[in-house]
C-alpha cells in the first residue's frame, strides 16, 4: 500500500483546480481530504499526493431566518456548530464527531463531514438525513472543472441532483470546495426515558412504540448492555424528546404509559440528556480498542437484533443499536472471519454494512461495503468516467 | 414553442412491427389492454399537466409487470426506440410529453400496495399508486406519507419520485428525497436493480438521491418503498392578513427566525385573494394585499401555545385580520380557498401557465414587485401563490389559449419570471421539474460545463439517449436529438 507523501492545501477553489489539473497531467492520483479526520475509514487511498481542502476556510453566507449558511469545505465543522449555536440553529443531520472513535483530535471539516454523509441519532426523524440537508455544492471534478449543484434555495429540482451524488462519494467524484446546507432550529429542551428492556428484541420494540406514536421521537437508540453511570445494567432503550419546554412533560408523561410494558423507565433531562445522546451519535459506548475493527450496519430495525445476535456469536462483538435498532453499531477483532459475519449478517437481514475503522491489513483485503449487482457497477464505472475519466481522485477508497 | 427532435423515419416505418412486438411482450389482462395503438386511443396519452404542448405517441404500452417493463424496456433499447415513461400525467412541465417516435409505458395498471409495516414505519408501492393511495392504506393505523402534493388524488408515486414533488407540508417533513427508502429500478438494458431497501442509508453512492428527481432520465422505477410517519395528534391553521408583501415578508422571516417550523406555511398575494374567495368563500379579506395561512401541529394544547406565539409574531406587523382557527373545521374552511387556488384561478381565466421558481425568502417583496410590473407590460394578469417557508414560487398566469399572441406571451412572461428566480439566487424549478418547458432555460442557471456534466451522468445510464430524450437538456450541442426540421 503506498502511503501519500506529498501534501498540497491550497488556499482557495482555483489552487484546487490547478492541482488537479497538475495530477492530471503528470498522472498523479490524489488522495483527497480535509484534515484527515476520516483517513481511517473504508479503505486506504492509493496516492502519490495528498491533495487538502483544509485551506479553503470560511463561513460565506448564513441566513436565520432563511436557515440556510455557505461555508468553505475546509471549515472545521465545530466553528460552524458555534456559528449556529449563536442564533439557536443546529445541523439537523446531528453529524457525529469520530475523533474518540478513530482514537485521534483531527478537527473535522465540513467538505469530509458530506463527502462521507454520515448523520447522527436524529436521522431517524423527519428529514434528518445529512444528504436531504445539503442544498447546494461546489466541487471541482477529476476533469479539473468547477461544478456547482443545486443552490442556496430550500427547494430545488433543477437538473439532475448531483448533490445527492457527491454527499456520501468519499471524494472519489469531485472535490468538494463550498457546501450549502439547511439549518434547524435547536429545540428549546430535550429528554430522554431509558427503560430498562428484557432483551434485544424488546428494546427495539420499545423504539418502534415510541416512533410509531405521535410524540415526536427525535432519537431512538439501545444500548445492549446497559449504561452503569445510570445504574442501568442490562440492554437499555433510549427515547429522545425534544421541542418547547412547556411541551415536554405530558409528551413524556404519554409516552411513559405506552411503555411501561417493557421495563423501568427513567427520566434523564438536561445537559445529563444531552450528553447521552453526543455519546451515542459519536458511538462511544462502542468502547472499541484500537486495535479493534469498527462496522456499521444498516437494517430494518425489526432485524437489528437478530443481527446483533450473530454478531454476538460469531465474535462476541460490542454494539450499538440506534434508528431505532436498525442502526447496528459493531465492535470487534479484526479479523477475515468477523469481517465476513458482518457481511453474511447485513446480507441476511437485507440491509448494508460498511467498514467503518480496521488496520489497513484488513481494509484493503476485504469488500468495505456490499458489492454491487453487475448492471449497477457498470453504471458506477461509468458515472466514475464521467466525473474523474483518468481516475486521479481518492482511487481504491470504496472499492478495490 | 419548445422544439421537439425529428421522429426517426425508420421507427415510424416499423409501426405495425413494433406494436406486434409490444403485444407479446406485455399481454391484455384481466383489467385492461397491453398495449394500446388505435389513434384515437392514443390521443389520450398526447399531453398532460402542460396541456399547451400535444403530441400523439407511436405507441402506448401499458405493463402490469415489473418484468414486462424490463422486457419492454429491453425490447426499445435493441431497437433503438425512444421511450416516454409516464404516470399518471399530472407533470406541470411537460415531463411525460411524448414524441412521435416513442412508446409511451405507462404505470396505471402497477397499483398495488405490496407491504406495509407500521413497526418498521415503510411501506412497499408499485409506481402507480396514487400518492393518496399510500396514506390510504396507512391511516388506519394513524401513518401517512408526508409529501402531499396538490395534485395528490391522481399524481403517482413513481412520477413523485422522478420529479422529487413536494406539497404544502414539505416545510416539516421534507420533500419526496427526503421520506424513500428504496426503489426497484429497471435500465433503459432491461436490468433489474434494486436500490435501497427497507433501511436507512445504502453504503456507497447515493443511487437512490441522483434518481429521485430525476425525470425519467435515467430509468424507470416500478416499485418504491416509503417512510411512513405516525399522524401528529391533530393540526390547526391560522390566518393572517397584512396591507403590504413587504410586510408579510417580513412576518414570515420573523416566524422562520423564531425557532417555530409550521408544518405549512403558505403566502397568497392580492389576486390569488380575489379569485380563491370568488372560489371558495373562504371568508378571506378582500382589502389585504397579501396573506398567510399557517398550520401547525400537536395535542390540542400544543396547538393553542404555538398559534397563540404566531399570533403575537404577526401582530407586530400591523395585520388587517388575524384569525385563529378554534376547530378543525375552521380550519379546512382556511384551507378550502388555497387548496381550490387553481380550480378558482381557472374560472377568472380557462388558460394558464402555473410557474415553479423558487426564491430566497427575503427577495419576496422585490420578486413580487417585479413580477407586477412585467403583469403590466405584458398585459396579462398573475396570482402568486407561494410555498413561503421554503421559497418556491407559483405564479399563475393567465392568457387565451385561443390567440396563439397570447400563448407567446404567456411563455416569454413566465420565463422572465424564471430568470428573475436565479438572478436573486434562486433557481428554475423548485417541484415541477424542466421536463420541455424549461428546458431551454438551463442555461440561464448552469455553465456549459456544468450542463455538460450533468449529460454525462445521463449518458452513463442511457447512452443511446432512448429515455424520455428531449427534456430537462437543451438540444444543442446533442447530434441524437436533431430538432425537426
Ligand atoms: C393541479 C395540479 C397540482 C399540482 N400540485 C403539485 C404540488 O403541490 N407539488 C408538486 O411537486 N407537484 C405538483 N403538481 C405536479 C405533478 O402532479 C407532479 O410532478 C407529480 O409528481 C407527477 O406525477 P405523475 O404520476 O402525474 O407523473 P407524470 O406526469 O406522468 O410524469 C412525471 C415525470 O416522471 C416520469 N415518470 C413517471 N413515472 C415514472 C416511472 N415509473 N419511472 C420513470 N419515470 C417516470 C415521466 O416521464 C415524467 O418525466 C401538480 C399538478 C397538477 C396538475
Amino acid at each position: 500500500m503506498s502511503v501519500a507523501t506529498e501534501a498540497l492545501a491550497p488556499a482557495d477553489e482555483a489552487g484546487i483546480v490547478e492541482a488537479v489539473r497538475e495530477a492530471a497531467a503528470s498522472r498523479t492520483p490524489l488522495a483527497i481530504e480535509g484534515h484527515g479526520s476520516k483517513r481511517g475509514m473504508l479503505r486506504p487511498v492509493q496516492a502519490g499526493r495528498t491533495l487538502s481542502t483544509a485551506g479553503l476556510t470560511g463561513i460565506t453566507l448564513h441566513k436565520p431566518a432563511e436557515l440556510v449558511l455557505s461555508a468553505r469545505a475546509g471549515t472545521p465543522v465545530a466553528e460552524i456548530e458555534a456559528a449556529l449555536a449563536r442564533h439557536n440553529q443546529m445541523l439537523a443531520a446531528e453529524p457525529p464527531d469520530f475523533s474518540v472513535l478513530s482514537g485521534h483530535d483531527r478537527p473535522a471539516t465540513l467538505g469530509g463531514m458530506v463527502a462521507a454523509s454520515l448523520s447522527g441519532p436524529r436521522r431517524i426523524a423527519a428529514s434528518g438525513a445529512l444528504r436531504d440537508q445539503v442544498l447546494g455544492l461546489r466541487a471541482v471534478t477529476g476533469r479539473a472543472e468547477v461544478i456547482r449543484s443545486g443552490g442556496r434555495v430550500h427547494k430545488n429540482v433543477t437538473g439532475l441532483d448531483l448533490c445527492k451524488l457527491l454527499a456520501g462519494s468519499h471524494g472519489t467524484l469531485g472535490v468538494l470546495t463550498e457546501i450549502t446546507l439547511k439549518l434547524a432550529p435547536r429545540p428549546e429542551a430535550g429528554l430522554t426515558l431509558a427503560v430498562g428492556v428484557a432483551d434485544l428484541a424488546a428494546g427495539v420494540a420499545a423504539l418502534s412504540t415510541g416512533l410509531g406514536s405521535p410524540f415526536g421521537v427525535t432519537g431512538a437508540a439501545l444500548l445492549p448492555r446497559g449504561m452503569a453511570e445510570l445504574g442501568l445494567s442490562g440492554p437499555t432503550a433510549l427515547l429522545r424528546l425534544e421541542d418547547m419546554a412547556q411541551f415536554l412533560p405530558h409528551r413524556a408523561g404519554r409516552l411513559r404509559q405506552d411503555l411501561a410494558g417493557f421495563g423501568a423507565v427513567t427520566l434523564v433531562e438536561g445537559e445529563a440528556s444531552q450528553a447521552l445522546w453526543r455519546a451515542v451519535r459519536d458511538a462511544r459506548p462502542l468502547q472499541a480498542a484500537p486495535e479493534d475493527a469498527v462496522w456499521r450496519l444498516s437494517v430494518k430495525p425489526s432485524a437489528g437484533p437478530a443481527v446483533a445476535r450473530r454478531l454476538e456469536e460469531a465474535f462476541g462483538a460490542r454494539m450499538l443499536l440506534d434508528w431505532g435498532g436498525g442502526l447496528v453499531w459493531a465492535a470487534g477483532p479484526a479479523t477475515d472471519a468477523a469481517h465476513a459475519a458482518v457481511m453474511a449478517a447485513a446480507q441476511a437481514a437485507g440491509g448494508t454494512f460498511l467498514l467503518f475503522r480496521a488496520p489497513d491489513s484488513l481494509r484493503s483485503a476485504v469488500p468495505v461495503l456490499p458489492e454491487e449487482p453487475p448492471a449497477l457497477a457498470g453504471i458506477a464505472a461509468r458515472v466514475k468516467a464521467a466525473m474523474d475519466p483518468e481516475g486521479l481522485l481518492n482511487p481504491g477508497r470504496l472499492r478495490g | 414553442m419548445i422544439d421537439l427532435p425529428k421522429p426517426n423515419p425508420a421507427v415510424l416505418a416499423r409501426r405495425g412491427e413494433i406494436l406486434a412486438a409490444l403485444h407479446a411482450l406485455v399481454p391484455d389482462g384481466p383489467f385492461g389492454q397491453g398495449v394500446i395503438g388505435d389513434p384515437h386511443r392514443l390521443r389520450a396519452y398526447e399531453t398532460d399537466g402542460l396541456s399547451a404542448y400535444r403530441q400523439p405517441p407511436l405507441a402506448v404500452v401499458l405493463p402490469a409487470t415489473t418484468e414486462e417493463v424490463a422486457a419492454v424496456l429491453r425490447y426499445c433499447h435493441q431497437n433503438g426506440i425512444r421511450v416516454i415513461p409516464r404516470g399518471a400525467g399530472t407533470s406541470l412541465s411537460g415531463g411525460a410529453l411524448p414524441l412521435a417516435d416513442a412508446v409511451v409505458v405507462g404505470m396505471m395498471r402497477m397499483n398495488r400496495i405490496l407491504e406495509v409495516n407500521t413497526a418498521d414505519r415503510y411501506a412497499v408501492v408499485e409506481a402507480g399508486v396514487t400518492n393518496i393511495g399510500i396514506t390510504q392504506a396507512v391511516s388506519a393505523e394513524g401513518f401517512f406519507y408526508a409529501p402531499d402534493p396538490s395534485s395528490q388524488l391522481a399524481c403517482m408515486i413513481g412520477g413523485n419520485v422522478m420529479m422529487n414533488s413536494g406539497g404544502a407540508h414539505c416545510l416539516k417533513y421534507g420533500v419526496t428525497a427526503g421520506n424513500l427508502l428504496g426503489v426497484k429500478f429497471v435500465t433503459i438494458e432491461g436490468e433489474v436493480v434494486e436500490i435501497g431497501g427497507q433501511y436507512l442509508d445504502a453504503a456507497g453512492y447515493d443511487w437512490l438521491g441522483l434518481i429521485t428527481g430525476s425525470e425519467g432520465q435515467l430509468g424507470m422505477v416500478t416499485e418504491v418503498t416509503v417512510r411512513i410517519l405516525r399522524a401528529a395528534e391533530g393540526a390547526r391553521a391560522m390566518l393572517a392578513a397584512f396591507r403590504a408583501n413587504e410586510v408579510a415578508g417580513q412576518a414570515v422571516d420573523a416566524i422562520i427566525a423564531s425557532g417555530i417550523i409550521p408544518v405549512a406555511l403558505e403566502f397568497m398575494d392580492r389576486p390569488a385573494i380575489h379569485a380563491c374567495e370568488a372560489f371558495a368563500q373562504a371568508g378571506y379579506p378582500l382589502d389585504a394585499e397579501a396573506m398567510l395561512i399557517i398550520e401547525v401541529e400537536g395535542s390540542t394544547e400544543e396547538q393553542d401555545t404555538l398559534l397563540a406565539r404566531l399570533k403575537e409574531i404577526c401582530a407586530r406587523f400591523d395585520p388587517i385580520s388575524l384569525r385563529v382557527a378554534e376547530t378543525p373545521e375552521e380550519s379546512l374552511a382556511i384551507w378550502k380557498g388555497r387548496k381550490g387556488a387553481f380550480g378558482a384561478v381557472g374560472r377568472i381565466s380557462p388558460d394558464y401557465l402555473c410557474m415553479d421558481g423558487t426564491i430566497p425568502t427575503g427577495e419576496l417583496p422585490h420578486v413580487l414587485r417585479r413580477i407586477g410590473e412585467m403583469s403590466d407590460s405584458y398585459g396579462l394578469l398573475v396570482a402568486n401563490i407561494f410555498h413561503a417557508g421554503d421559497g418556491n414560487l407559483h405564479p399563475l398566469i393567465m392568457f387565451d389559449a385561443n390567440d396563439p399572441e397570447s400563448f407567446r406571451k404567456a411563455e416569454t412572461f413566465g420565463a422572465d419570471i424564471l430568470k428573475l428566480c436565479v438572478e436573486v439566487g434562486g433557481c428554475l424549478t423548485g417541484e415541477h421539474g424542466v421536463g420541455v418547458e424549461k428546458r431551454d432555460l438551463m442555461p440561464v442557471q448552469f455553465t456549459a460545463a456544468e450542463l455538460a456534466q450533468q449529460r454525462r451522468i445521463k449518458s452513463a445510464f442511457d447512452p443511446q439517449w432512448l429515455l424520455n430524450p428531449a427534456k430537462v437538456f437543451p438540444l444543442e450541442g446533442n447530434p441524437a436529438l436533431a430538432p425537426a426540421a
